[in-house]
């Protein structure tokens, strides 16, 4: 199990070019496979080109209270990129004026930001219609000053989107750590208590499964089914989604698959599943990422590859909605873990 | 040739088994995608029970690529372990309950 970012250890793979340059030679250079763009040509859609924004996601720092394996982020206690309220005012202005609908906050865990829950309130009042939250779960029991979460969370109306990769205790604490099941499964009790996730309740809890390993995740549908039974027999717990995500070949993950002797077969894999439908509902055609730093890009990964949005607009603060629809999404092999099956993105299926 | 019998690299060219026969190489996968679906077994039942056959069949690509399937549907490490003796007890049991036979011999020949 990690205890320190790759960024801490002063790791190869900390620096996005070289994670770049892994996916674009061996196997995708010598025409083994064929590259994200070839694929996506073969049904003329090259290039992927953004359509109006729906979601606004805002990454609002590293810092994170977990290490988990399979982290795109490498986020640890010890990223210290932390989005300050200069930035935050800038973003607010954007949702103030933004047609987006949904407000998306992640990190690292979100809530460690200081100024986290100034924010929340500021962007509750500028009337955003789905507001969500993407909590780790275990932040809420990892120290007195956030056991009042929940509450917040409920007093905004706050949809809460938490990730937990299996019913079992040795699956999860093997992803994301010792201690992490049981304590997930505290927060997840204490957000049903307040209604969170129970049936017919507006308070909206969904679940994020990613696999723990080097494969895909199953059928969203069927996951859902048996997470939904295992966690109301076992734990009492209930909520309304799950969002089946695969993990895509980058950062902590791509370290994972390389140790491991995985990487080769789990491109092979997600090129095999790809699923040409799933290309015209991936998230970077709707959702705009933003940086701690202000900074735009088409997704969440494409931040951490240090890949900016192709447009004339690169920062919050020049922000315009109308430059930005229609710009090329910019590409790589890593792409292929949204494509994959019925596609993956950060609601879940996209196919 | 490979120097070995088997490749794991060739569980991915299963599929060119229909360049020799199309017709009868399709009719197998399509039976093959029909068999796992969703019916009065869930499609994680019927992986399951793959994996214990691949087992009791010994065949490798079979056991590679069930337990990357059965890891997909979330299945645990118990679950397939207790899966494989399932397989396991019903080869054991099946050797064994020919000693009936031979018993039924023994007493036939040396009674």
């Amino acid at each position: 199990m990690a205890t320190k970012s790759l960024k801490k250890l002063g790791s190869d793979l900390a620096q996005s070019n070289r994670q770049l340059e892994i996916l674009s030679k061996g196997i995708f250079q010598n025409g083994e496979l064929p590259t994200f763009k070839a694929k996506i040509s073969e049904t003329n859609q090259f290039p992927l080109k953004a359509k109006k924004l729906e979601i606004l996601q805002i990454n609002v720092g590293y810092m994170c209270n977990q290490v988990c394996d399979h982290c795109h982020v490498d986020a640890g206690p010890d990223r210290k990129e932390i989005m300050t309220r200069d930035t935050m005012r800038e973003c607010l202005e954007v949702i103030k004026k933004t047609g987006a609908h949904t407000l998306d906050l992640t990190g690292g865990a979100p809530e460690m930001n200081p100024d986290f829950r100034w924010f929340v309130e500021e962007a509750a009042k500028a009337g955003i219609k789905d507001f969500i939250v993407r909590s780790n779960l275990t932040i809420i029991r990892a120290n007195k000053k956030y056991y009042d979460l929940p509450e917040f969370f409920k007093k905004h109306n706050v949809h809460v989107v938490s990730s937990m990769p299996h019913w079992t205790r040795g699956k999860t604490d093997k992803q994301r750590g010792d201690g992490v099941f049981d304590k997930s499964i505290k927060a997840l009790q204490e957000l049903n208590a307040i209604g969170y996730g129970m049936p017919n309740s507006d308070l909206r809890l969904d679940l994020v499964y990613n696999p723990s390993g080097a494969f895909l995740p199953g059928d969203q549908t069927s996951m859902e089914k048996d997470f939904k039974k295992a966690l109301l027999e076992d734990f009492n717990i209930q909520f309304h989604n799950l969002f089946a995500i695969t993990n895509l070949p980058i950062s902590r993950f791509l370290d994972y698959l390389i140790a491991s002797e995985n990487y080769e077969d789990y491109m092979y894999s997600l090129v095999e599943a790809y699923n040409s439908s799933a290309v015209a509902n991936v998230m970077c055609t709707n959702t705009l990422s933003v940086s701690w730093d202000g900074y735009l890009y088409d997704c969440d990964f494409n931040q951490m590859l240090e890949l900016p949005v192709n447009s004339k607009v690169k920062h919050i603060s020049e922000y315009n909605e109308e430059l930005l629809e229609g710009r090329n999404i910019v590409i790589s092999q890593h792409c292929y873990g949204c494509t994959a099956g019925a596609g993956s993105s950060c609601q879940g299926n996209v196919a | 040739m490979s120097k070995t019998y088997y490749d794991p690299a060739d569980l991915r060219k299963f599929g060119n088994i229909t360049e020799w026969d199309e017709e009868l190489g399709n009719k197998f996968f399509e039976y093959y995608g029909k068999v796992f679906e969703e019916g009065a077994l869930t499609a994680r039942e019927k992986s399951l029970i793959a994996l214990a056959v691949s087992h009791t069949e010994q065949c490798p690509y079979c056991i590679d690529a069930y337990t990357k399937d059965t890891l997909q549907r979330g299945v645990t490490k118990e679950e397939m372990m207790e899966a494989i003796h399932v397989g396991a007890a019903i080869k054991s049991g099946a050797t064994l309950v020919h000693g009936v036979q031979m018993m039924n011999k023994v007493n036939k020949l040396d009674g």
